[in-house]
């Protein structure tokens, strides 16, 4: 794999145990205020700093990563199913199905300016984590139909699905046994990108006020915070962390995506 | 000739379709909303003649669609008709007529409003896609001439901090050193010329990364090409080359990514909006609409960005076409 493929891999390991053990690595309580302490630049007791209430960014980074990636995790995992189960049906089945799918309910979806459908439904339903998932799963979904529904038009044409269809296999062994393992690659680069997207689309509506709400150490409700322009003028470095902790997450999984993608095309690898 | 002429048609159609489906879901959109939309606008202290006058006002005393599943009073849910006597009908009949309602609070026409924030937007949008283009070709042909050079993976590296690197973070920052640091610039509103530079800026960062990567492969790939080695035969000058021939080809994929990403400057621009204060559709969405609860501005708003990114996308669709009769009969 490329080497920033492999940057990638150690930047999300890196971001995974921070947030595992959040606990044990966060220096401060993560809702401890003090107005005493506001605005203190990063030092030896606050690393990066205090923000406009006196809270330790970095204890609040540490943990924002826990909803990042949870946030992350639940989006890609959910759209995955959802997007193999209804894209194998339309590639599959073919017909009927398929024209509905594929040239009604895609477009459909993909009519709307990506953050734009989570944006409505989240101004409807009201602000919250388990909304914010629910939202981006409802625009998650149809980027991963749309590319496993393509790879099983392919696949299922080849010799090996012809003759299990020859010896009798149902539909569902044929799918689940012969097409789908041969055509998940590139659902697992889509996947990575994916979580690039979850984590900036979470920050996005978290900055917007529309995902977790305050006093939640989401990285996105951070920067929202730290972006008046007295908090700018005192403490950039309220912004500078979490901004650079998003930057750094989303980076990573692109990183992951771009070089997994040439691994599993060689005729990019030769290149 | 006939092939050409369905193909059209059936974009059309499928472009009618997807309007009326948008239409639909930002019209029952509002059931989503938890509870009484009457009490989440006025506030528990309101009055029940004051919830009932407003219900009536803005037809939420009416069923939402033709039919419903409403609850007895033993709890039990019954499919009930409900006739042409609904708000779906109504608010299809008033978009007709160029209505679309009334703001929940200030009861101004959500369309004046809208009317009045639009070219603020598309301003925005357009000089930001402009920026991006004027960053991503000459960087990008630096970067696809040089393939595989220190270059060329110094620009991939920048280009992909540049997607990464998310328009609220790249704002605020460029407030900090821009406006607050240097005095150069004002941190928000839109009052003089110069007041654009920075939201569009940022608004068109990850747009110019993503072009700049795609008119990268594009000239690697139209390099090889043999009308580039005939154009180096006749002994034109490696820049005649790159500019006159590479990239007039190179450029028709990046023609449609511009009219597809201009839907998504649309809906990035709510978020720039909100930063710089630019008084466009985003920030009317969000100030206006999602933070006062007011669920018409919402509709309206949710409605004149998509329709306005479907549009774009058909009218790319249909211009690729006619710059690449190669697509016509896929």
């Amino acid at each position: 794999m490329s080497r920033l493929g492999i940057i990638g891999i150690v930047i999300v390991a890196i971001f995974v145990l921070v947030a595992l053990f959040a606990p044990w690595i966060a220096t401060h309580p993560v809702g401890d205020t003090d107005l005493m302490t506001r605005y203190i630049g990063p030092s030896a007791a606050h690393w990066f700093g205090t923000d406009s209430t006196g809270r330790d960014i970095f204890s609040r980074v540490v943990f924002g990563a826990r909803i990042s990636l949870e946030v992350g995790i639940i989006v890609v995992s959910v759209s995955v199913v959802i997007g193999t189960i209804i894209g194998s049906l339309a590639g599959y089945y073919g017909g009927w199905l398929d024209r509905f799918l594929s040239g009604y309910l895609f477009n459909v979806f993909l009519a709307f300016p990506g953050l734009l459908l989570a944006i409505a439904v989240v101004a409807f339903l009201g602000a919250g984590l388990n909304k914010l998932i629910f939202a981006l799963c409802v625009i998650g979904w149809v980027g991963y139909a749309r590319l496993i529904r393509a790879q099983v038009l392919k696949v299922r044409e080849y010799d090996f699905v012809q003759a299990a269809h020859a010896l009798g296999a149902g539909d569902l062994r044929i799918m689940a046994v012969h097409i789908l393992p041969n055509a998940i690659q590139p659902l697992i680069v889509q996947a990575s990108l994916g979580m690039a997207g979850a984590v900036l689309s979470e920050a996005s509506l978290s900055f917007l006020g529309l995902g977790v709400p305050p006093p939640a150490p989401s990285w996105g409700v951070m920067i929202e915070e730290a972006r008046d322009l007295s908090t700018l003028q005192a403490a950039p470095h309220a912004l500078i962390f979490p901004g650079l902790a998003i930057a750094l997450t989303v980076l990573a999984f692109n990183f992951i995506g771009d070089g997994l993608r040439e691994y599993l095309d060689p005729r990019q690898r030769r290149r | 000739m006939k092939h050409k002429l369905f193909g059209v048609l059936r974009r059309i159609g499928l472009l009618v379709l997807v309007v009326w489906t948008v239409v639909s879901l930002v019209t029952l959109l509002i059931e989503l909303v938890p509870g009484d939309p009457a009490v989440a606008v006025l506030g528990e202290q309101a009055t029940p003649e004051q919830l009932a006058q407003f219900r009536a006002k803005h037809g939420l005393d009416r069923p939402a669609f033709f039919f419903g599943l409403p609850s007895d009073e033993n709890g039990r849910r019954h499919l009930r008709w409900y006739g042409l006597n609904n708000r779906y009908k109504d608010y299809w009949v008033a978009i007709l007529h160029g209505d679309l309602g009334r703001s929940f609070r200030t009861d101004q026409p959500v369309k004046d409003l809208i009317l009045q924030r639009y070219p603020a937007t598309i301003e925005l949008a357009v000089v930001a896609m402009v920026i991006a283009v004027c960053i991503a070709i000459p960087l990008g042909v630096m970067a696809g001439k040089n393939r595989g050079t220190l270059i060329d993976n110094g620009l991939s590296v920048v280009a992909l901090v540049g997607i990464s690197l998310p328009s609220f973070v790249i704002g605020p920052m460029l407030v900090y050193v821009l406006a607050v640091k240097l005095g150069w610039l004002a941190p928000s509103g839109r009052f003089v010329w110069s007041d654009i530079i920075l939201p569009a800026f940022t608004l068109g960062s990850a747009l110019s990364a993503i072009l700049t990567r795609m008119v990268r492969s594009s000239v690697i790939e139209e390099m090889g090409e043999n009308y580039v080695r005939t154009a180096r035969a006749k002994g034109l000058s490696e820049r005649t080359v790159v500019y006159k021939h590479v990239l007039k080809n190179g450029l028709i994929p990046v023609v449609t990514v511009l009219g597809l990403q201009l839907g998504v400057l649309l809906a990035g621009a709510i978020i720039t909006e909100k930063i710089f204060g630019w008084p466009g559709l985003g920030l009317l969405l969000v100030e206006d609409g999602i933070a006062k609860r007011d669920y018409s501005i919402v509709q309206g708003c949710v409605l004149a960005i998509s329709t306005t990114y479907i549009i774009a996308n058909t009218l790319t669709d249909l211009l690729y076409r006619w710059l690449d009769p190669r697509i016509r009969v896929s």
